[in-house]
């Protein structure tokens, strides 16, 4: 491959990837991203290829492996164009007859499709789902119709498009100002303009400068960079460059996790495709300006995703933040000015420079612009991707497109943010998501991160859980953080262990207050949030702990006991069989009963115990019922007895 | 490890300092661990200050100093994964393994590490063993896991 010198010739250029395709031929899409390969999606797709082979079809069907479709809770998904059918929950013994029936005889099957739980009735297209239906996919959108590690699939759905645009037609300074003019913020937490940050890049009179893409994702429950980096690493590349146009910069790093290897590996291939087609290197479509990219993996440090920790790591040092008397876009990297943006804002850029910072604009609210991809997850129906609007309602995205809670379950409360977000309640559900209206519940915007809750979880849990994760990612430079983590985390863990006194709630808010003034990181300042948003919300569930040494999600586990109902219980030994314990004692037609000495509230008997028996309990706050004498504990059935 | 090997993953880097990250995490996929001869070699050869490598070592989370297990499980901590039950899959696996998160059984079997989100939050709680996932664990199905294992 020739590099492409003008963007003239990468239009030509495309025209001939375009012309060679053909739209009516028959194109088995599978999503092949991280979440879907823990599915099975690697079997599935040997078998995909097998069976074309086997069928004699290899040359009328085309299989392409893309990025993640979203829908993690339904994969492996496959569709399958031109007639868009959507499949989902594919197992390698299905593909046979997705083959013969599907391919060759264009039939729907019935049973693969999408079920919608509330009419029972079966849909074809993947659009009028209502996960998808409610969303907004303007930058996640292309992840479900591309081979990632395949650039004219790229070039092929109009990509590097905005590139040509920006370098032919633009200056540097007319592409930050319409940056600006579309109040793109930053998507990777704490939500600054990017527009401003690049200009003040521009303007910082070093003469070199440096532009970096953070996939250091380290929230936890939040995928989403890892699966746009990992489905649609071009565009992540391509806004990378527009921006470093922009500011002058000619190198740029990724700062990718190691334990994100899929990502790793597509975004270093896409590097290798953009500089043999002449997208990065010297001379950039002719245009005169150079750059390059390298790929710097991160080895596992939450605080390292910090701005200037990261510019550390990036130095080969240990990526501990730094004081920021003079912002990291004006002494950064090497003492360098330094751009640093997420992987989600970069994606957004080409979309911005294409189609233009007025029609970006029409989405979203005041304060916040464009769409956001949240990772939903935790008690919820539809776990998944899901990308909407700004200023979309909490109740929207968690009933509309996520289905509810599962199992009948009340909703209590749901999780944004990440560690340093907070929880916010039911009473608040109509609240539009933006970063703004986050930060005024006293949660907040961060990457993306949506955990729903129900009632069966702790709020106090919560924030210990959280509070515990920072403690051990705390890097300790500071006081405030280090030590008064510590001590939060103490005070919390009594009060789920049902050690908590009086006091001790007033007492996490004095410390709190103080890890908020002084830290020296966003880690720190932020970090008190789950212990403030949960106290602010739930403070009877605290006091019901530190009171009444009670639980009442019935979750933490020094506080709950386990014990059989008797007068339930048909001795039908699936507990007894099951404890991990042998804290079940009983026998066939004996009544069982839980040794509470033994047991370490596992909770197995709990559920496994059938439901139209429902005879183990689970109590908090109250003595266990006294067994019965062994006499009593024998079952006689009557039918049998008579 | 022998020195050679190390020699040359330095060489893939470059050589350059501000590399050792990189050349660590290379040393520890390969090897799965950082014996002290081959800090020792990296040390000399990047010229960084042995102690400034300890730091580093110390820091990330994917670095080992000790040797791992034949078999390395990763429970899943992350949110999702907890509100899911996650903490009761850890104390079944640290019953069965009799080790805790961060060390290795004497007969090198098992090694056990908690992770902060594997990223397949629809599975949780997740489980996963040598890269192999096990989705929607509890107490009882993590024990029926590990007996696969020898």
């Amino acid at each position: 491959m020739s590099p492409i010198n003008s963007p003239a010739e990468l239009e030509e250029f495309r025209k001939g990837i375009r012309s060679q395709r053909d739209l009516n031929k028959p194109c088995i899409t599978l999503c092949s991203g991280s979440a879907c390969h823990a599915t099975g999606s690697r079997e599935v797709a040997a078998s995909i290829e097998e069976e074309i082979k086997k069928q004699g079809l290899s040359a009328e069907v085309d299989v392409r492996k893309t990025g993640c479709h979203g829908f993690c809770e339904r994969g492996p998904i496959i569709v399958i164009h031109p007639e868009e059918i959507c499949y989902f929950q594919i197992k390698p013994e299905d593909v046979p007859e997705i083959v013969s029936r599907t391919i060759r005889e264009k039939q729907v099957i019935e049973r693969l499709l999408y079920t919608d739980p509330d009419t029972g009735a079966k849909i074809i297209h993947e659009s009028e789902i209502p996960f998808y239906k409610n969303q907004e996919r303007l930058v996640f959108g292309s992840n479900g119709s591309i081979d990632p590690k395949c650039i004219d699939d790229y070039l092929a759905i109009g990509g590097y498009a905005a590139l040509a645009k920006a370098l032919a037609g633009m200056t540097p300074v007319q592409v930050i100002e319409e940056v600006k003019k579309s109040n793109l913020r930053g998507r990777g937490g704490g939500g600054f303009p990017a527009g401003r940050k690049w200009e003040g890049s521009r303007n910082a009179p070093d003469e070199i400068k440096y532009v970096i893409v953070n996939a250091d994702e380290g929230d936890p429950g939040a995928y989403m960079d890892r699966s746009l980096l990992e489905g649609n690493p071009h565009a992540v590349l391509e806004g990378l460059i527009i921006g470093a146009y922009a500011i002058g910069s000619h190198e740029g790093y990724v700062y990718v996790r190691q334990e994100y290897p899929l990502a790793v590996e597509n975004v270093n291939i896409a590097i290798k495709q953009a500089e043999a087609y002449g997208l990065l290197g010297q001379n950039i479509l002719g245009s005169g300006f150079d750059f390059t990219v390298k790929v710097h993996k991160g080895a596992g440090a939450f605080v390292s995703g910090e701005s200037t920790a990261l510019m550390t790591a990036l130095e080969g040092r240990v990526g501990e933040p730094r004081p920021k008397y003079i912002r990291s876009n004006i002494k950064g990297l090497w003492g360098k000015p330094s751009v640093l943006n997420n992987v989600e804002t970069w994606a957004n850029v080409p979309l911005i420079i294409n189609k233009g910072a007025d029609w970006f604009t029409q989405f979203g609210t005041d304060g916040s612009k464009g769409t956001k991809i949240f990772s939903l997850v935790g008690k919820i129906t539809n776990t998944g991707l899901v990308e909407v609007p700004m200023g979309m309602t909490l109740k929207d995205i968690i009933y509309d497109i996520g289905g509810g809670i599962p199992g009948g379950k009340k909703f209590k409360a749901v999780q944004t943010g990440g560690p340093s977000g907070g929880c916010l309640p039911e009473e608040l559900l109509d609240l539009k998501v933006g970063f703004d209206e986050l930060t005024r519940a006293g949660s907040m915007m961060g990457s993306g991160g949506m955990i729903v809750m129900d009632e069966d979880t702790c709020m106090v849990d919560v924030a210990r859980y959280f509070i515990e994760f920072l403690t051990d990612e705390s890097c300790g430079k500071c006081v405030p953080c280090r030590e008064g983590l510590r001590q939060m985390l103490e005070k919390l863990t009594n009060i789920t262990e049902g050690k908590g006194k009086e006091g001790d709630i007033e007492l996490l808010e004095e410390i709190s207050e103080v890890a908020k003034e002084a830290s020296l990181c966003a880690l720190g300042t932020s970090a008190p949030n789950p212990f403030l948003s949960t106290v602010r919300y739930f403070r009877d569930e605290y006091e019901a702990h530190i009171k009444e040494k009670r639980c009442p999600a019935l979750s933490c586990k020094e506080l709950i006991s386990y014990h059989i109902d008797t007068a339930k219980c048909q001795a039908c030994m699936i507990c007894l069989r099951k404890c991990p314990a042998d804290a079940v004692d009983g026998g066939k037609k004996k009544i069982h009963i839980i040794d509470q000495e033994k047991c370490t509230k596992c909770g197995t008997c709990f559920e496994v115990c059938p439901s139209s028996f429902n005879a183990v309990k689970k109590i908090s706050g109250e003595a266990v019922p006294p067994p019965i004498p062994e006499e009593e504990r024998m079952i006689i059935r009557k039918s049998k007895a008579q | 490890m022998d020195t050679a090997r190390i020699d040359q993953i330095i060489d893939e880097h470059q050589g350059e300092g501000s590399s050792l990250i990189q050349v660590l995490l290379a040393i520890q996929s390969e090897n799965h661990w950082l014996p002290k001869e081959a800090l020792e070699r990296v040390s000399q050869k990047l010229q960084v200050p042995l102690v400034r490598i300890q730091h580093v070592a110390t820091f990330y989370k994917a670095f080992s100093l000790v040797p791992k297990g034949r078999h390395e499980i990763h429970i899943c901590m992350g949110t999702a994964c907890h509100v899911r039950g996650a903490m009761r899959v850890l104390e079944t696996v640290q019953d069965l393994t009799g080790i805790k998160p961060g060390e290795t059984d004497l007969d090198l079997k098992f090694s056990l590490e908690t992770v902060n989100c594997l990223g397949c939050c629809a599975l949780g709680p997740v489980m996963e063993i040598d890269g192999k996932t096990h989705g929607k664990m509890a107490p009882g199905e993590s024990a029926d896991v590990l007996k696969n294992y020898e």
